[in-house]
């Protein structure tokens, strides 16, 4: 069994058995002996726990060791994803002013290392006597998404509920997903993330937080379904001072950037929502507003952008 | 004509015909002389110098791989746009490269083309070698090498890296047993010969259930037969998925259905390049002009010509038809090949690897050792290009623009750990090949004898 695949539950019930035997047990071999790295002396300061019986039981202090942080939920779960959920996202072209506002949060929250960006704000121009307008991108998780059809081991992965996630445990670094990306929003970590802390570093690594990240694995956009889970809003979504990304549940029909919610469909034919290069067939969840009836001048973001 | 120059300045050949240009035909050999010949022998100071020379060189990419190791991938100058770069257009020459085990082995032999029965042994060691070594450097552009497992553990079936992993290792060893097999009859007469070499243990190890009867020799025959017929399409789909790792991805450049063929035909053309290498090299230093001759270098001047007219043919389609319609995805790409920064490797590589080689080998002196040897140079070395202008120029034209990234991301040359572990994997290469043919005759001894009998017999 794989370690990161235990439950809670399990977990908790081997500490609270462990602790049983070690109550009720008189043979010499402390049942922590296997997996101890050290000898612990009992501190005879006992506290009370209980068990899966519904007993009460007293344990020596000592012998409770600090749990480092459980993933909320088990790798297969994060796997599965939320039941009956369809996330998708709308991006309003017409609000961008490539503030950056929403790269800045994503980057923090996910402590991606500062030479990446999981979400880019391009200058686009399709032709030449075209308007330029300010793009944002970030994963489509597409409904036939190309990364995932060529992963060697299934490390990056679709779920039930539209979103592609990475397990960075299992990556091995091949960037086949890298090259088979239309949309190159996929990065790697090239070296271990400047932005990661040692303390971080310790934490089991989550596919819904997508941290920590870790040296020789890719990284991407998650669509922030730990959010989700909490009924909040990805991170992009809420740092946007204009209100350019909606997010929001297909089933339901219903996107919102936190101040406003549209029915997605409503949405989508009043404003003429498309898809990025749909025509390569990835059939991606993100939806784009054409950059119709602007909010500001494209000239307005070229202060900010650097390249 | 029948006391020109001999090369060997024992009796009997100095009685034997010749032919004009000085070269003793082999049928004038003795099975002695056939032997001591070919036995395999001890590296002189030349020899020396180039073990010496592939050693340091990798010595210095097994240093550079432990500092990519030790600080990432970031030691190298791939980054998120040229996220694949000179290691797997390594790995793609390599696979390319062991395709002529298949060809001069296998395809020459199943359509009973007796010439190149010298050669086979020649081809399969480059063949298993470079198959090893494009094996190593897939695991060192990996970002987590120590995860490789993962691979059995978790494989899907349906992304190529997985088809690229079965086919390379069933290729592998299926070279490794066509090496193999031959290897045995000449085994016991390394056996058989008075002094003992170090290699003594080594060749009774292998090879002592040898015992040369009838019934052995039915069953190799039979067994090689099999292989022969096995390793065709193994070898087709070596070259034809690792061409998918590329063509099943959406990129301009990459996007080819024309992929299959244009890496096969490219593949058979560098093997029969690095062949004619191999076969001056070891017909210079091992004084082989007796069994390597001017009509090998001549027969295999016509088979690298064709594959080379087929490649170019491949090549045509690849880029002209493309270019006829420059769809805007494929413009910038097509640009930087044409006329932009790659321009110059790409014309260097289609005029050095393809047109001037075709050229040279049409006519019959061009086909003599020397200058095929140069050609074979040109044609590998300009392969080896052509794998990195199929690598890296599409990364770097994607479809949306390079945007929201360090300068330095938007640009790629190989850093110099790229280099010498690229270079360090060369020199493994030919190491392997070198080593092999210290210890083991590098022309089949067994076959050459029984072709001298059965010429004989024909008289």
């Amino acid at each position: 069994m794989d370690i990161n695949n235990a439950s809670r539950k399990e977990f908790l019930a081997t500490l609270v058995t462990g602790g049983l035997v070690l109550a009720g047990c008189s043979s010499k071999k402390s049942p922590f002996e296997a997996g101890a790295d050290e000898m612990v002396k009992a501190s005879g300061e006992k506290v009370k726990l209980l068990s899966v019986d519904g007993e009460v039981i007293e344990v020596d202090k000592a012998f409770l060791k600090p749990v480092p942080q459980l993933p909320a939920i088990t790798n297969s779960e994060e796997r599965r994803g939320i039941p009956g959920k369809k996330f998708v996202m709308v991006i309003d072209l017409s609000r961008c002013k490539n503030l950056r506002k929403c790269q800045a949060a994503c980057n923090h929250m996910h402590h991606v290392h500062s030479d990446l960006n999981w979400l880019k704000v391009y200058p686009m121009n399709e032709g030449e006597h075209t308007a330029p307008y300010w793009q944002p991108t970030t994963c489509m998780h597409c409904d036939e998404p190309p990364c995932v059809k060529v992963c060697p081991v299934d490390a990056t992965f679709k779920r039930q509920d539209g979103i592609v996630l990475i397990d960075s445990d299992r990556c091995i670094g091949c960037r086949f997903c890298m090259a088979a990306c239309p949309y190159s929003i996929r990065v790697f970590n090239w070296e271990k993330p400047d932005t990661v802390s040692e303390e971080l570093c310790g934490q089991p690594y989550s596919c819904e937080t997508s941290v920590p990240q870790k040296k020789g694995t890719v990284g991407k956009c998650d669509f922030c379904p730990d959010m989700a889970r909490k009924n909040e809003l990805p991170h992009c979504v809420s740092a946007c001072p204009n209100g350019t990304f909606f997010y929001g549940d297909l089933n339901e029909d219903s996107v919102t950037n936190g101040a406003e919610t549209f029915r997605f469909s409503d949405l989508i034919k009043d404003k003429a929502g498309y898809q990025l290069m749909d025509d390569l067939g990835t059939k991606p969840s993100v939806y784009y507003l054409p950059p119709a009836a602007r909010n500001f001048p494209f000239e307005k973001g070229m202060e900010i952008d650097k390249g | 004509m029948e006391n020109s120059i001999s090369i060997n300045n024992d009796k009997k050949a100095a009685n034997a015909p010749t032919f004009a240009n000085g070269r003793r035909k082999p049928d004038a050999l003795t099975d002695e002389q056939i032997i001591s010949d070919l036995l395999p022998r001890k590296f002189g100071k030349l020899g020396m110098i180039w073990m010496g020379i592939l050693v340091v060189i990798c010595m210095v990419g097994v240093f550079a791989y432990f500092r990519q190791l030790k600080y990432g991938l970031v030691v190298t100058n791939m980054r998120d746009y040229a996220s694949w770069g000179i290691y797997i257009s390594n790995f793609v020459f390599f696979v390319a490269i062991s395709l002529v085990g298949s060809l001069i082995t296998a395809v020459l032999r199943l359509t009973g083309v007796h010439w190149s029965t010298p050669l086979t042994r020649i081809a399969e060691i480059i063949a298993v070698s470079a198959i090893t070594f494009a094996a190593i450097i897939i695991i060192v552009d990996m970002g987590r090498p120590e995860r490789f497992y993962n691979l059995f553990l978790f494989g899907r079936l349906q992304s190529p890296i997985i088809w690229d992993v079965t086919v390379i290792t069933t290729y592998f060893f299926i070279s490794l047993l066509l090496l193999y097999i031959p290897l045995l009859p000449d085994m016991k007469i390394l056996l058989a010969t008075k002094e003992k070499t170090k290699f003594y243990k080594l060749y009774r190890f292998m090879g002592s259930f040898w015992k040369g009867t009838h019934l052995q020799f039915r069953i190799s025959k039979k067994a090689i037969n099999i292989l022969c017929i096995a390793i065709v399409p193994v070898a087709f789909s070596i070259h034809t998925v690792t061409s998918w790792l590329f063509a099943t991805t959406y990129r301009p450049g990459w996007d080819s259905t024309n992929f299959g063929p244009y890496f096969i035909s490219g593949a058979f053309l560098v093997g029969s390049g690095a062949v004619t290498v191999a076969m001056y090299v070891f017909r210079k230093y091992y004084n082989l002009k007796n069994y390597i001759t001017y009509e090998h270098f001549d027969k295999m001047g016509k088979v690298t010509v064709m594959l080379a007219l087929l490649y170019m043919y491949f090549n045509v389609n690849e880029f002209l038809v493309p270019a006829f319609k420059m769809k805007k995805p494929e413009e910038g790409f097509l640009d930087s090949l044409f006329i932009g920064s790659f321009a110059p490797l790409f014309w260097s590589a289609i005029l050095g690897g393809m047109i001037i080689p075709i050229i040279v080998l049409l006519f019959k002196k061009g086909r003599h050792p020397f200058p095929m040897f140069i050609v074979g140079i040109m044609i590998v070395v300009g392969a080896w290009f052509k794998r990195y202008l199929i690598v890296t120029p599409t990364l770097l034209h994607p479809f949306l623009p390079m945007h929201n990234v360090p300068e330095s991301y938007k640009h790629y040359f190989p850093s110099w750990e790229e280099w010498a572990i690229a270079m360090g994997s060369l020199a493994g290469a030919l190491l392997v090949i070198t080593i092999f043919a210290r210890i083991f005759p590098i022309i089949p001894i067994q076959e050459t004898l029984i072709e001298q009998h059965e010429k004989e017999h024909h008289k």
